[in-house]
């Protein structure tokens, strides 16, 4: 039982990362009609900025995770300004291309400075050790990084709900024209949607920096799973997409588990999900179906 | 998805209805010459070339032709070729390793495998439109490198399939010039089934489907079922492509599975003008020597170089290099319409 609970709460704290990406895509996508192939190169440059931060200035976790996001941020409306921009009007396959690009030069910029090699990046101090909850002891900085990203996905959800811009944000979502139409301005709205997804990968990447292997690959593989897992929950559906990245870490950690002698199918186990939910509800669990095409 | 975006002319990808039309519509000796040129190009290449170069250029040729075939005739863009891509090389790699097939069954075996994965991929894909169809298609092709890499026992994991013979009837095609005349007529069967399935009837019903695939439905056409089946066309013709490859590098790795490969093919049509069909064949010629020629000037950022290459390509050059070329003839022309009048 000790053992089940274990590889559940080992499987939350990996669906957070899948979370907090998805959510991420899931702003930019409802707001541009952007897929960001780059978000994962966005994460990477997180934790490796966390890592640069503090061998090279000597500046703690705790800075860096205010530091990084809003650097990225900076970085990512710049990128939305000067190149997702002008391709906006255009198939939203265009924008899919050339962040992927963006992905082939951010990682070789990284790699030609920093190599392939994973970089150890110190668990902060006042983060280590663990906590007795009662069952078990859980590594503090683990369930550092569940409530933080929770915390992160519930405040978004209320400033989607609760505040002007979240409105704008979700009714643009769901009916561009039909917002325009009422006079609001979507476009102001749409550089600083971009920054902001690109803040949250990059906080993603800072909390990963001290649990997960810190290297210029490290975003590359993960992002094809993040777009398995929106594929599953409905891009379209913010809440689709969280739902979907706790529940794929979840099935995953069990999987690696239960499925341990069938290696390749807990490998393969989220794009089976992918597959069954493509058969049963094509627009993802929590999406709608597309206007026929 | 929205109205709006489609409206946009020339948004779509594809050749705004004139790509494959224009060069159809010039006249016949122009198609001949065009069509001798190229031949003549693909006989002369491996003096030109490293011969190894040139064998990759026709690899991925093919490749780049199967990625257009569904982009620019369908208007479905998959971001996972390097699934039929890397299938094919493994197959047809273990198919001349343990049963010694000769080289050209060993590659129709792989596009043949290559075929059948498509049809449960396809089958699943085509349900969504759009970038969806991409993600979809990235997902799969990722589960497939997976397998690869779990399975050890048969694709070699990490070290891959090693000293891929390449035989055909004792001919001694160790050497690659000698090889490339060998793999030449099967990439030239392929882009020539490329070309007869766009411009046969079932292709006209594809570019139907890809302009309006409402009308297509209403029409009465299984609109899935075409998709699927130029799927599966496009993954046989990857599948040449990624067979040859392994013949002609002798060594299947893991990398033919990966990502990088499914959006090189991508971005190779973008760069020859998607819906042009041979535009692929030119983009892939240049990708290939740019490439080759950076790794051999000891150049170790070609991630850097390409990548910069794609995000211009996309932000100034959507037209691609045919698509561009028959932009610029038909001004003239048009200019020279003028002024005769």
């Amino acid at each position: 039982m000790t053992g089940f609970l274990q590889h559940t709460f080992d499987g939350l704290v990996n669906g957070a990362f899948y979370a907090l990406l998805a959510l991420g895509l899931a702003v930019i996508f409802g707001m541009l009609r952007v897929v960001n192939f780059a978000h994962g190169a966005f994460y990477m440059l997180g934790a490796m900025g966390a890592y640069v931060l503090l061998a090279e200035f000597g500046v703690p976790f705790w800075w860096a995770l205010v530091i990084m996001p809003v650097v990225l941020g900076v970085l990512g409306m710049a990128l939305e300004r000067a190149f997702v921009h002008r391709l906006a009007r255009l198939d939203p396959l265009y924008n899919f291309l050339l962040t992927f690009g963006l992905v082939l030069i951010l990682q070789d910029l990284v790699k030609s400075r920093y190599g392939v090699q994973s970089i150890p990046y110190a668990t902060p101090e006042s983060l280590g050790g663990s906590v007795d909850l009662g069952i078990f002891d859980f590594p503090t900085y683990r369930v550092f990084v569940l409530g933080f990203a929770v915390a992160i996905c519930v405040a978004v959800w209320w400033a989607l709900t609760h505040s002007r811009v979240g409105m704008v944000v979700r009714a643009a979502t769901e009916r561009p024209e039909l917002t325009r139409a009422f006079g609001i301005n979507v476009g102001r709205w749409v550089t600083p949607v971009f920054g902001f997804g690109i803040a949250l990968a990059g906080l993603a990447g800072v909390l990963a920096a001290p649990m997960r292997a810190v290297n210029p690959l490290m975003g590359a593989d993960l992002i094809i799973v993040v777009f398995a897992v929106v594929v599953i929950g409905g891009l379209g559906s913010i809440f689709g997409s969280v739902a979907a990245g706790f529940g794929i870490g979840l099935i995953q950690a069990w999987g690696v588990v239960y499925l341990a002698d069938w290696p390749i199918l807990s490998q393969t186990l989220v794009f089976i999900v992918m597959a069954a939910v493509l058969l049963w509800r094509p627009a993802g669990l929590f999406g709608r179906e597309e206007a026929p095409a | 998805m929205t109205t709006a975006v489609e409206s946009e002319p020339g948004a779509k990808p594809g050749p705004a209805r004139s790509g494959l039309v224009a060069v159809s519509r010039a006249p016949w000796w122009v198609r001949y010459a065009l069509l001798v040129a190229g031949l003549a190009v693909a006989l002369w290449l491996p003096n030109g070339l490293y011969p190894a170069v040139a064998v990759d250029i026709l690899c991925w040729a093919l490749l780049a032709v199967s990625v257009d075939l569904l982009l620019g005739f369908t208007g479905l863009m998959s971001f996972g070729h390097a699934a039929f891509w890397g299938t094919s090389a493994y197959l047809a790699g273990i198919a001349a390793i343990k049963a010694g097939l000769p080289f050209p069954v060993a590659v129709l075996t792989g596009a043949l495998g290559a075929a059948v994965i498509a049809l449960p991929i396809g089958y699943l894909a085509v349900k969504r439109t759009g970038i969806y169809f991409a993600m979809v298609t990235l997902a799969f092709a990722q589960m497939i490198y997976y397998v690869a890499n779990k399975w050890g026992s048969v694709t070699g994991g990490e070290n891959g399939l090693q000293a891929v013979p390449r035989e055909l009837g004792g001919l001694d095609l160790s050497d690659e010039y000698y090889f490339y005349y060998a793999a030449l007529p099967i990439a030239l069967l392929g882009l020539w089934a490329a070309w007869r399935i766009v411009n046969s009837p079932f292709g006209r019903v594809l570019v139907g489907i890809r302009d309006n695939p409402a009308r297509a439905r209403a029409l009465g056409y299984p609109v899935h079922r075409y998709k699927l089946t130029a799927f599966v066309l496009s993954a046989f013709l990857a599948g040449l492509g990624g067979g040859l490859f392994a013949m002609g590098h002798q060594f299947v790795s893991l990398d033919v599975l990966h990502w990088t490969t499914s959006g090189k093919a991508v971005i190779v049509v973008v760069l020859g003008g998607i819906g042009t069909l041979w535009g692929g064949v030119l983009g892939a010629a240049l990708l290939v020597r740019l490439e080759d020629w950076l790794s051999f000037s000891g150049f170790e950022q070609i991630g850097l170089v390409t990548g910069t290459i794609f995000v211009l390509a996309v932000l100034l050059f959507r037209r691609g290099i045919w698509g561009t070329a028959v932009d610029l003839v038909r001004r003239w022309q048009a200019r020279r319409g003028r002024t005769e009048d």
